[in-house]
């Protein structure tokens, strides 16, 4: 045993890289979807409902989450079965075959209805994909881990979900930069075709992965149950229809990782969606905030891993569920307050000018107007405003469609920045420990199986429909900012009593078994 | 400590039965504000996907009144 153990470091640096970069790459195939939902909205479903298309890409990404239990399931019966390396690098060539082809399907202007049914097809697969390979990554890693240091080894997996989506809002946004010396026009490349970019990236990403992925061996732990004919015959009936694992598996799933996925969702997307939609920051500047607070965060990860192997998993994850609870609504009501439009705040200066996108045949005009505001704080607002004006009646015009947004000076961009990292400080207190906690929680012939439904319903389906839920709240109670905010609490609210409640705090040294 | 996760296990039971209905409430009301096929698909999905979450949190709360959770499993071999 001390042998081993001695033997370990060097063995368990491969085994966290080759894992995690896999994993990264599928977070980050997943995550780019995502970050242009608004893009792809225009590209690939109809433009006659902006509202309704964009919906159409939420329900679309929602789709994606909601396949992902079932991919968990499939996967990981193969995982339980077959074995722990051939399974994730399985998932890791879908994944990265259906990014791919995201990026080379033509738009609905050009194949019709076709289009969008392509890439819904693509983004169940991505969904599917995903499902498989959380499970197997941690499980592989994890069975490798000397006993004692299993929290920190399995918060290296744990770190890639958010730097999948650091990695995405950066290629998106150099991107975004890069395809033309003017930016106006690169951002209308990008919008046109340079949005492909980041898809069709992915294919080189895998392809290193892959070949990385190719070289190890199988789990140690795998591999003996398998020489002596030990792994299940039916891990999806073990895990689910026998009772004393069935309940363990509930556990998990609403004492952990029921509120581990909203909190992993509204620290990040529903954060950088807030800023952009509903505290109206431009577009660089919403994404430009996440990126640093992810990357001041996510080192986190790893500090509360390593810490929940000394005084166990469960209360950083309480901890972390309970300061969600009780700080959202403040720390949200900040970052609007932040960029409130300043009545408090004298303007120093303006300009107004106006521009004739298009001269009509009957003399009639469509017009673009932008008004650009700076206050004393140093806030920049700029508002666009397209109308009509008609020749025959110079007086009257047709109702101008608005866009207003706000660029922020920097002791605000800042204050956000330090915002942001409190919510992702969250993320990492609930999501740091958790490989190790369902690791631990379930034996080696069905851990696959076991732990990868209960993390993909938490995270896929609570988490990943939190977006949704949030906007579908907005929309129905127009006057409360922060009312997408009650879906999250209530979830870490119910999940933080269930935990405390019903979870043990013991770490299970010996996983072998 | 045992008795308060029994007690507990009710009210888990009732909140599965009590999200369930509230979404199908929703859903009816939403489809019939605008019963279009996109909003047929959105709210067909959220009650598909409640329905086995429903379950799941309904079987939960009757392990906690059955005192299934009162001690945890230390070994596989009592799973």
């Amino acid at each position: 045993m001390a042998r081993s153990t001695e033997k370990a470091p060097q063995g368990i640096r491969q085994v966290i890289w080759a894992s995690s970069l896999g994993t990264l790459i599928e977070w980050y195939d997943f995550y780019i979807f995502g970050s242009l939902a608004t893009v792809i909205a225009t590209q690939f479903f109809p433009k006659t409902n902006p509202t309704a298309a964009l919906l159409s890409v939420l329900a679309t990404f929602a789709a994606g989450f909601i396949v992902r239990p079932f991919g968990a399931l499939v996967f990981g019966r193969i995982g339980d079965l077959v074995g722990r390396k051939y399974t994730f690098l399985l998932t890791l060539v879908i994944m990265g075959g259906s990014t791919f082809c995201i990026g080379l399907v033509p738009s609905y202007e050009r194949i019709g209805f076709a289009a969008p049914i392509i890439v819904l097809v693509l983004r169940l697969l991505q969904g599917l994909a995903l499902g498989g390979e959380y499970g197997g990554a941690a499980t592989y890693v994890a069975e490798h881990a000397p006993p004692g240091r299993r929290g920190f080894y399995t918060s290296w997996i744990q770190t890639t979900a958010t730097l999948g989506l650091f990695v995405s809002l950066g290629v998106i946004l150099i991107t975004r930069h890069v395809l033309d010396s003017d930016e106006a026009k690169s951002i209308a490349k990008f919008n046109d075709w340079g949005w492909r970019i980041p898809f069709l990236l992915s294919i080189v990403l895998v392809g290193v992965s892959v070949y990385i992925r190719l070289k190890m061996n199988e789990s140690p732990l795998f591999s003996k149950l398998k020489s002596e004919g030990r792994t299940s015959t039916n891990p999806v009936k073990e895990s689910f229809a026998h009772k004393r694992n069935l309940k363990m598996v509930l556990l998990a799933l609403f004492g952990a990782t029921m509120g581990q996925g909203v909190v992993w969702y509204t620290g990040q997307f529903y954060a950088q969606s807030f800023l952009e939609n509903t505290c109206k920051l431009d577009f660089d500047q919403s994404r430009t905030i996440l990126i640093w607070a992810i990357l001041f965060a996510t080192p986190f990860f790893v500090v509360f891993g390593a810490w929940s192997d000394r005084v166990g998993r469960k209360w950083i994850m309480v901890a972390g569920m309970v300061l969600a609870v009780f700080t959202y609504r403040p720390l949200f009501q900040a970052m609007e307050h932040a960029t409130d439009l300043p009545e408090r705040w004298p303007m120093a200066g303006g300009s107004t000018s106006t521009e004739v996108l298009q001269a009509l045949p009957n003399g009639d005009q469509i017009r673009k107007r932008t008004d650009a505001f700076d206050f004393a704080n140093g806030l920049h607002v700029i508002g666009v405003s397209t109308d009509t004006m008609f020749q025959a009646q110079p007086d009257h015009r047709s109702r101008a469609t608005q866009t207003i947004t706000k660029q922020v000076p920097d002791s605000i961009y800042w204050k956000l920045v330090g915002i942001v990292f409190i919510l992702i400080l969250y993320v990492t207190m609930v999501y740091g420990p958790i490989a190790a906690f369902l690791v631990e929680l379930f034996p080696t012939k069905i851990r696959y199986t076991s732990m990868s439904l209960p993390y993909h319903i938490g995270n896929g389906v609570f988490g990943g429909l939190t977006p949704f839920i949030a906007t579908l709240l907005t929309t129905v109670y127009h006057t409360d900012a922060l009312v997408g905010l009650w879906y999250p609490i209530a979830i870490a609210g119910v999940c933080l009593v269930i935990g405390t409640l019903y979870i043990s705090n013991r770490i299970d040294t010996d996983i072998t078994d | 400590m045992d008795q308060l996760k029994r007690a507990f296990g009710l009210l888990w039971m009732l909140l599965a039965f009590v999200a369930l209905i509230a979404v199908i409430l929703m859903a009816q009301a939403e489809i019939a504000r605008k019963p279009t096929a996109d909003v047929w698909i959105q709210w067909g999905v959220f009650v598909g996907i409640t329905l086995p979450i429903a379950i799941g949190l309904f079987l939960f709360g009757l392990f906690a009144l059955k005192g299934e959770y009162d001690r945890l499993p230390t070994r596989s071999s009592e799973l």
